[in-house]
This record gives structure tokens, C-alpha cells and sequence, in this order.
């Protein structure tokens, strides 16, 4: 798309639990400027993938880079400037419940900039939660919010640093129609007005379609195909093609792994 | 199937290697967050003195009711006791010592600790497990703040500055109790009794409890955080891990605190 380097960049990604191999030789890159979902069905390791794209695991095998910095290796002070860069939308909000919403919005500021006075703290903060439809909420605690909201206050805690790059797990996960909606159109907002490089990790196809530039799909563990919408859309593999159409799967028996499976003995 | 002979083995071997590792863990939190609370701010992940403040809070102002209710009920208690034994060899006059010591050297830290880890040691692995659960550790750490610096190490601060001092609280209200039931008995007013009990306490005595009950605030405080960050399972988990914070810390405080007595006391 262009030439700058890539905002992500992961190669030959690995990541097991105990004995299972959740990642499997995950290549993944994303462009400044792009909105990339990352789409699979549960239990694809899109999760996994986040959280190594994070820094919250360390990769068993292969390598993670953000804005061209390898995060396994990288030391304290260099993690906590790419750290500045970026913004995460966890999938349940993960909001402080012992803070209010503004303080929660305000937290990385009054973290990353000192300098700040109290008074800008607090306006930057109640502009960032005008920006997600929020304005006048700051002093309600998260417990009293809707599910909705708890994602727009992450939202607007997650882009309160104006980061480069926002990452969002699950968007429309356990909200209406109307919201997710809501939801999407905020999310294309943010990369026009804010020029902002944008990951969704979601299962919700209609949301997916709507705000991604490129989709990359993941199956058990390994990405099918990393395209544009409209290729994604038309790509004759079976198993997106099942995921598209909400095809149950068909599981191939194996009759000595399940054997085996059934008389093993337990750990 | 049977069960093979080395199935027993294989268990205790899991189970050695898991607490060798919970104890590595622990010692990673407690070394971890001396160093944020002495270097942090230099880099830029300053020990916020105001957490420090409202864990004192909590921990220490909050618990001084409960501390002095049951330390005056312990102090009665052991008056009574003592008072009941010593009178056998008709050595009534020998309780303001047996009270004194064993109150400042042992009952007083012992208890505060206890009630402490019950209290706080519980509330600590709730908060930080239900946090884990709810990926507010995650958050926080993507954030750039690291979670030991801002969830352990004010809470180890205020520990250690609060339990040393409710254990000296709880010394105080103690004797008060005995003297209030010896006292009478001992046909000297209460005052005297507590004039009698300073002249015979030496400062020693009373760092024996102090000294303790660092040791007590460490084991708390690591306890509660460790088994907090390791929740697995939702709701259900931060309860199993509450109660094991709790169970645990007590046994570890009991077990410490007969060592030390074994050692001071040589």
C-alpha cells in the first residue's frame, strides 16, 4: 500500500499453553494509516495474538515488533515510550472501579505527563469523552454505566494520549445492534479525524466489513489470508468461506487421537 | 487402569516445584517493590505517596477499633488466667510481669497480625484478584503503569509502617485490660499497676513484638498481592484465592512467630 515501514510488525510467531499450540507461524503486518481486523472464530488464538501484540506475553518463538522495535527485547524506559504511543479498548473495559470515569480517562496523562496541571489534566480528559459521546459523564463511577458506555469510556481513555496506534478487542461483543453501530462509526471517526492506525480483534462480521481496510483471518492458530475487504469476501477457501457463512464445521474424527484423547491419563 | 507407583511421586514433585516457585514469586513482588519505592521516581514510576496514605488508611486507622476491643478482651483474659495460676503458689504479685512480658513480646503483635491478615491480607488478594479477572491488571500495565509499583508497594509501605504501630496500640490497651481485672484483685489501683508494669518492661521487650511484626507486615502483604495476581476463574477464583490468602498468611504468621520466639529467646 505504501512504503513506509509497517506500525506492527510480527514474524513467526509462536505461543502454546501447556501442551497446546495456540499460534502457529503467525506473519502479521499493518501499515501506518490502515484499520485492521483480525477475525476468527473463538478459540482461533486472535486473543493470544493481542496479547503478545501488547507486550503482555512474550513470544515462546518469533518476534514482535511495534514502530520498529523488537518489545520482548526492548528495555523499561523504551517499552514505556512505545507505550505512549499506543492505546488499548479491552474487551470488558478493564476500567479502575475504584476510580471515576474521568479519572480513569485522566490516569495515563497523569501518569506519562507530570507536567500537566490539574485543570488541563481535567479538560483534556471531558474533551476525550465529548469525543466518544460522553461529555458530562466524569463523575459517575464505571459500575454505574451501561455496557456501551464502559466501552466508550475505554475508548476514550485509550485515545486520551493521542496515541498512533489503538488497539480494540471486540467492539460490539455483548452490545446492541444500534451501539455496535454507534460503535463502528466512532471507530472510522477516529482514523479520519485523528489519523490514528487502527487493530480490531472481533468475530462479528457485519462490524468487521464495515470499518476494516484489510482483514486478516485466523484459524486455529494460523492467519488464512490477510487481504483487502472485498478480497476476503470472495476468497474461495473453504474454511473463511465457513466462517462467512456461519457454516458449522465439520470435525474429521481421528479415531487413534480420540482413542488416545479418552484413555489418557490425566495431568 | 491402576495407578502407577511413581503417580504419588509425580504429585509431591508438582507440588514442591509449585511452591518453590510461589516463593520465588513473592520474593520478586517484595524485591520489585523496594526498588520502585526507592528508585521508582527516577524512573518515572514514582510510589504515589497519596496510595500510600489511603492504605494507611485502611489498613491501620480503619482496623484500630476491632485491634482495641479484642486486645482489652485479651488483656482481661490473660489477667484472669494468670491471676488464677499464680495464685495456687501465692504468687498473685508476679502477674503485672507474666502480663507485661507476654504481652509485648508475644500476644500483641501475634494478635494485630492475625486480626490484619484477616482484614487486609484478604482484601488485598480480593481487590488484586478481582482487578486480574477483570483485565485492569492488563489495562494498567499497557498503560505504562507497572501494577506491582502501583497496587503492591503502597500497600507494602503502609504495612509496614501501620502494623508495628497497632501492634504497640494493642500492647497498651492490653495491659490497660489486665490491670482493669488484676488491679482489684491485687488490691493496688490500676494505676499503680501500670506504673509497676514500666518499671519492669525493658525496651527489649518491646522490640521483640515490633521486630515481629515487620515480619508479620511482609508476609501479609506478599501473601495477599501474590495470591491476588495469580486468580484463575473468574468470581469463584477471587473467592477461593481470598480465603487462601487468609489461611495461608495466618499459618505463615504462626509458624514465623514460633521461629522468632525460638531464636530471641536463646
Amino acid at each position: 500500500m505504501n512504503d513506509a515501514p509497517p506500525l506492527i510488525e510480527v514474524n513467526g510467531l509462536e505461543a502454546w499453553y501447556g501442551k497446546r499450540r495456540i499460534l502457529e507461524n503467525v506473519d502479521f503486518r499493518v501499515a501506518a494509516g490502515e484499520i485492521r481486523v483480525i477475525m476468527g472464530g473463538s478459540g482461533s488464538g486472535k486473543s493470544t495474538l493481542l496479547r503478545h501484540l501488547l507486550g503482555l506475553q512474550r513470544p515462546v518463538r518469533g518476534e514482535v515488533r511495534l514502530f520498529g522495535v523488537d518489545i520482548a527485547r526492548a528495555g523499561p524506559h523504551e517499552l514505556r515510550q512505545i507505550r505512549r504511543r499506543l492505546g488499548v479498548s479491552f474487551q470488558g473495559g478493564a476500567l479502575l472501579t475504584s476510580l471515576s470515569v474521568g479519572e480513569n480517562v485522566a490516569l495515563p496523562l497523569r501518569e506519562h505527563h507530570a507536567e500537566l496541571s490539574e485543570n488541563q489534566i481535567r479538560i483534556m480528559s471531558r474533551m476525550k469523552l465529548e469525543v466518544v459521546n460522553l461529555g458530562g459523564f466524569h463523575d459517575l463511577m464505571p459500575s454505574q454505566l451501561s455496557g456501551g458506555m464502559v466501552k466508550r469510556a475505554a475508548l476514550a481513555r485509550a485515545i486520551v494520549m493521542d496515541p498512533q496506534l489503538l488497539f480494540f478487542d471486540e467492539p460490539s461483543a455483548g452490545l446492541d445492534p444500534v451501539v455496535s453501530a454507534e460503535l463502528d462509526e466512532l471507530i472510522l471517526r477516529l482514523r479520519d479525524a485523528l489519523r490514528m492506525t487502527i487493530v480490531v480483534v472481533t468475530h462479528e462480521l457485519e462490524s468487521a466489513f464495515k470499518i476494516a481496510d484489510t482483514i486478516t483471518v485466523l484459524d486455529q492458530g494460523r492467519v488464512l489470508m490477510t487481504d483487502r475487504v472485498d478480497a476476503v469476501r470472495g476468497s474461495d477457501n473453504e474454511r473463511i468461506q465457513d466462517l462467512l457463512n456461519r457454516r458449522p464445521r465439520e470435525v474429521v474424527v481421528d479415531a487413534d487421537a480420540y482413542l488416545r484423547r479418552l484413555t489418557e491419563e490425566a495431568v | 487402569m491402576s495407578v502407577s507407583p511413581g503417580q504419588p511421586l509425580a504429585a509431591l514433585g508438582r507440588a514442591a516445584v509449585q511452591s518453590v516457585a510461589g516463593f520465588g514469586y513473592c520474593g520478586m513482588l517484595l524485591a520489585e517493590s523496594l526498588w520502585y519505592t526507592a528508585w521508582g521516581w527516577r524512573r518515572g514510576q514514582p510510589v504515589r505517596i497519596a496510595a500510600v496514605v489511603a492504605e494507611m488508611r485502611r489498613i491501620g486507622a480503619d482496623a484500630l477499633p476491632i485491634v482495641c476491643l479484642l486486645s482489652l478482651t485479651i488483656g482481661i483474659m490473660l489477667g484472669i488466667q494468670f491471676i488464677a495460676a499464680l495464685k495456687e503458689f501465692g504468687a498473685q504479685s508476679q502477674v503485672i510481669v507474666a502480663v507485661a512480658k507476654s504481652v509485648t513480646r508475644e500476644f500483641g503483635a501475634l494478635i494485630t497480625a492475625i486480626l490484619v491478615a484477616g482484614r487486609s491480607g484478604s482484601a488485598l488478594a480480593a481487590r488484586i484478584g478481582s482487578m486480574t479477572v477483570s483485565q485492569e491488571v492488563d489495562a494498567l500495565a499497557v498503560i505504562g503503569i507497572e501494577p506491582v509499583r502501583y497496587l503492591v508497594a503502597p500497600a507494602l509501605i503502609a504495612m509496614l509502617v501501620m502494623l508495628p504501630v497497632l501492634t504497640v496500640f494493642a500492647d497498651a490497651v492490653a495491659i490497660l485490660g489486665a490491670a482493669l481485672y488484676s488491679a482489684p484483685a491485687l488490691n493496688v489501683t490500676t494505676q499503680a499497676y501500670l506504673l509497676q508494669t514500666l518499671t519492669l518492661l525493658s525496651p527489649g521487650d518491646l522490640w521483640q513484638g515490633i521486630g515481629k511484626s515487620f515480619v508479620f507486615a511482609v508476609l501479609i502483604t506478599l501473601i495477599g498481592c501474590s495470591t491476588g495476581f495469580s486468580v484463575t476463574g473468574g468470581a469463584e477464583g477471587v473467592g477461593r484465592a481470598t480465603t487462601r490468602a487468609v489461611v495461608l498468611s495466618i499459618c505463615y504468621i504462626i509458624v514465623a512467630d514460633m521461629i522468632f520466639s525460638f531464636f530471641l529467646n536463646r
